[in-house]
């Protein structure tokens, strides 16, 4: 009906909470991609001659390869020579060695995102790295983590401190050579973190890492490597925005998770960067590679993701069930609204007896969003006795936006089985007046039905996260009814 | 409390209600019986403001207010309460927290306090007792795979915990085999009060031997074609609707 498009159209066009910029001094590298550049970001990092090489090594991969296309995505060919790949806010020294030396303006830009550096202040029991464009500024609760042995810091830093586990993990899931982003991002990455559980160890914290791009015209190409050594657990979570403009910044992420025998990754994702206008003009294009390898038997890797911002979205978290009775799993909720497109989801690929996966992916989609599952399940030869289990639902808010389904399945073992459901739903009148005639206003009764879809995805997440998650929802679906 | 004045609908072009009228005191119970089609789903959900349904002549006064202007939700909040024929799945959606947010809803609008957990529970607790409603089911999501019967009692618990001041159950009868006939029933009049309304739309006479009516009405073809007290039921249950459509024809 006419009058509840409109009333889609308008909660639709809810604004965008993060979209301030902050003054902060900066070392901005100039628009541009060469070799030069490349010398550059590992010169201003200091690093070592095999991490240069590594980048170059990459960067001369990345000449040879196309962009992908087949993605179920709309946008105008990404110039990368008008991209800056490095940017610094400007400090004295070479780093922050403590808080007291991070611009304050810098933390007050946390602040305002909700993330308190200051450990005093900080989410009790959670520990966080901020990177700010190219790098990371403060890690808090180094010291309780050191005790019990995890390191937690900047990969930069940890190419320094930990140069033998760096050497021997990075790109070991990701290798340079995967896909054009992630080949970009191994020539280029600026900054990210790193993690290392030692073995048999619980990390006693959440860890969390909060991206934020300022600068304009910058990309940020960060870089996370997570390896939990046998019968560790660890529990991470990242989170990101950017500010409002006009033109279309490029965040080309590569995350690397390593579980070894007995141990278990938990990598939760709440995805805000900024979206665009109503109109489609700006937004962060969100290409972002990110693969788990469960390498030793009985070792579990989890996805949960919450994608509600970005102009595009392209990201299909994904795992390496290599070890025999490793699982894996993937829960998502993707959000698009305006004119945002996302193409999202997982890949799963059993390679040892016994594997298990499970995906659950959530979309959807108001105003003129598009959104699109891609999902590949791939039992290999040796995978006896696996299993997959894929719910893949679509929920439509309005009848201007769109929801794909694309599920792969490849299985060469005969007794692995698979099995995919897959539903598509619009908030329907009934619903909502159902709803309304129990007293709750169109938008409650809107996030209350969107939450209850969301349900299985949001309880994977830790609880302040699923608030914070919720919250966000409710944001990003302000004024959307319909 | 509640006063309708030739009341005109249209849905989707097509007339459906053609000059209805009605006057309902308060602590009154009335029943409306009428023959499939003839417009009684449609009179409810005029009433509790659905969309789609097109008001094109007439007036709609609850305590003196125009009910017409006003949105589901606002009408929900001065307390009008429809236990609807066919309630509604919200899959994901807690039956409690539900419960929970339209209480509260409700009671914020009439500017009360929101119940806190534990006075909340209890209230439930006791008010799902009353309709023999399992608490399994208060865990659950909305209405999701509940069965007929369970649904009609949820709107029953629904309609025990917000307390309206007119309560219309449309149909809430259908559907139900004795037992849970009777428990609904027991659940509509232990809400009787002076100070609550209850309009009743059924099909069969059955439910007013449980649920005695001070009026029964016949709508047929979109108009109250007669009016009576509940020895009007019976007649109709034993001589069908045919002759009430002849006199007025006549
Ligand atoms: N949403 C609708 N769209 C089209 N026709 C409808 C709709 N709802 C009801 N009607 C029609 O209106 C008339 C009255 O329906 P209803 O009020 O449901 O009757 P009752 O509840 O008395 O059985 C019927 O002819 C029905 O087909
Ligand atoms: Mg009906």
């Amino acid at each position: 009906m006419k009058a509840q498009q409109d009333e889609v159209n308008d909660l639709v066009k809810a604004g965008y909470e993060h979209g301030f910029v902050s003054n902060v001094a900066s070392d901005t590298l100039p628009p541009g991609l060469d070799e030069d550049t490349i010398r550059f970001i590992s010169a201003k990092k200091n690093e070592p001659e095999w991490m240069l090489d590594y980048r170059l090594k990459a960067y001369h991969h990345w000449l040879e390869m196309e962009e992908p296309d087949w993605a179920h995505l709309r946008y105008d060919p990404i110039d990368f020579q008008a991209i800056s790949y490095f940017s610094a806010p400007k400090k004295a020294s070479d780093g922050p060695q403590s808080l007291d030396e991070v611009d304050p303006e810098l933390l007050a830009t946390y602040e305002k995102l909700g993330i308190p550096l200051e450990e005093q202040k900080a989410l009790a029991g959670v520990a966080v790295d901020a990177v700010f464009d190219s790098v990371s500024v403060a890690t808090t609760f180094r010291q309780q983590l050191a005790d019990v042995g995890v390191i937690f810091c900047s990969i930069s830093e940890a190419v320094h401190e930990h140069p033998e586990l760096v050497r021997e993990h990075l790109g070991s899931v990701v290798p340079h050579t995967d896909n054009y982003f992630a080949a970009l991002n191994a020539a280029v990455f600026s900054d990210g973190t790193f993690v290392y559980i030692p073995e048999g160890v619980s990390c006693p914290m959440e860890l969390s890492t909060y991206f934020r791009i300022n600068e304009a015209k910058t990309g940020q190409f960060e870089r996370t490597l997570i390896v939990a050594d046998k019968g560790s657990f660890v529990s991470y979570l990242e989170g990101c925005t950017a500010p409002m403009r006009d033109e279309n910044q490029l965040h080309a992420a590569v995350v690397e998770l390593i579980a070894m025998e007995d141990a278990k990754i938990k990598y939760s994702t709440v995805q805000n960067w900024y979206p665009g206008d109503e109109n489609g003009v700006g937004g962060i294009y969100n290409f972002v590679t990110k693969r788990g390898d469960c390498r030793g038997d009985r070792s579990h890797i989890s996805w949960t993701q919450v994608e509600t911002g970005s102009a595009i979205t392209w990201k299909y978290p994904s795992c390496i069930l290599r070890g025999d009775d490793s699982v894996g799993e993937f829960y998502s909720v993707a959000v698009t609204r305006g004119h945002q497109q996302a193409d999202t989801g997982t890949k799963m690929y059993h390679m040892g007896k016994n594997t298990h996966s499970t995906i659950v992916s959530k979309g959807i989609s108001a105003a003129h969003g598009q959104n699109a599952y891609r999902g590949l399940v791939r039992m290999g030869i040796k995978a006896e006795n696996a299993r997959n289990h894929t719910q893949c639902d679509s929920l439509l808010i309005g009848d201007q936006c769109g929801a794909h389904t694309f599920p792969y399945i490849e299985v060469r073992n005969p007794s692995a089985k698979v099995e995919h459901e897959a539903t598509t739903s619009k908030i329907s009148e009934d619903q909502l007046f159902y709803c309304r005639q129990r007293g709750l206003k169109e938008e409650d009764a809107v996030s209350m039905i969107v939450n209850g879809f969301c349900k299985e995805v949001f309880n994977e997440l830790p609880m302040e996260f699923a608030v914070e998650a919720r919250k966000l929802l409710n944001i990003t679906l302000e004024g959307a009814v319909g | 409390m509640l006063s309708i004045n030739n009341l005109h609908v249209n849905v989707d072009g097509k007339e459906i209600l053609k000059g209805l009228n009605l006057e309902i005191g308060r602590g009154e119970v009335h029943a409306i019986m009428g023959p499939n089609g003839s417009g009684k789903s449609t009179l409810s959900y005029v009433l509790a403001g659905r969309e789609g349904y097109e008001v094109t002549a007439g007036e709609i006064l609850f305590e003196g207010r125009n009910l017409l202007d006003m949105s589901p939700e606002e009408r929900a909040w001065a307390g009008i309460f429809l236990a609807m024929q066919y309630p509604v799945e919200l899959p994901g959606v807690n039956n409690m927290n539900f419960l929970r947010e339209s209480l509260n809803a409700i009671r914020k609008a009439r500017g009360e306090e929101e119940l806190d957990a534990v006075a909340f529970m209890k209230l439930v607790r006791e008010k799902a007792a009353t309709v023999e409603l399992d608490d399994k089911l208060l865990k659950r999501s909305v209405n999701a795979g509940f069965s007929g019967g369970e649904k009609k009692r949820n709107e029953i618990l629904q309609m025990a915990m917000l307390e309206p001041k007119l309560a219309i159950l449309d149909e809430t009868d259908s559907g139900l085999d004795i037992d849970a006939l009777r428990i609904v029933a027991e659940g509509v009049n232990l809400l009787r009060s002076p100070e609550r309304s209850i309009i009743m739309i059924t099909h069969y006479q059955r439910l007013l031997d449980y649920i005695e009516p001070d009026f029964v009405h016949v709508l047929a073809d979109g108009r109250i074609i007669r009016s009576g007290g509940k020895e009007l039921a019976l007649a109709l249950e034993e001589k069908g609707y045919a002759w009430v459509l002849e006199e007025d024809a006549a």
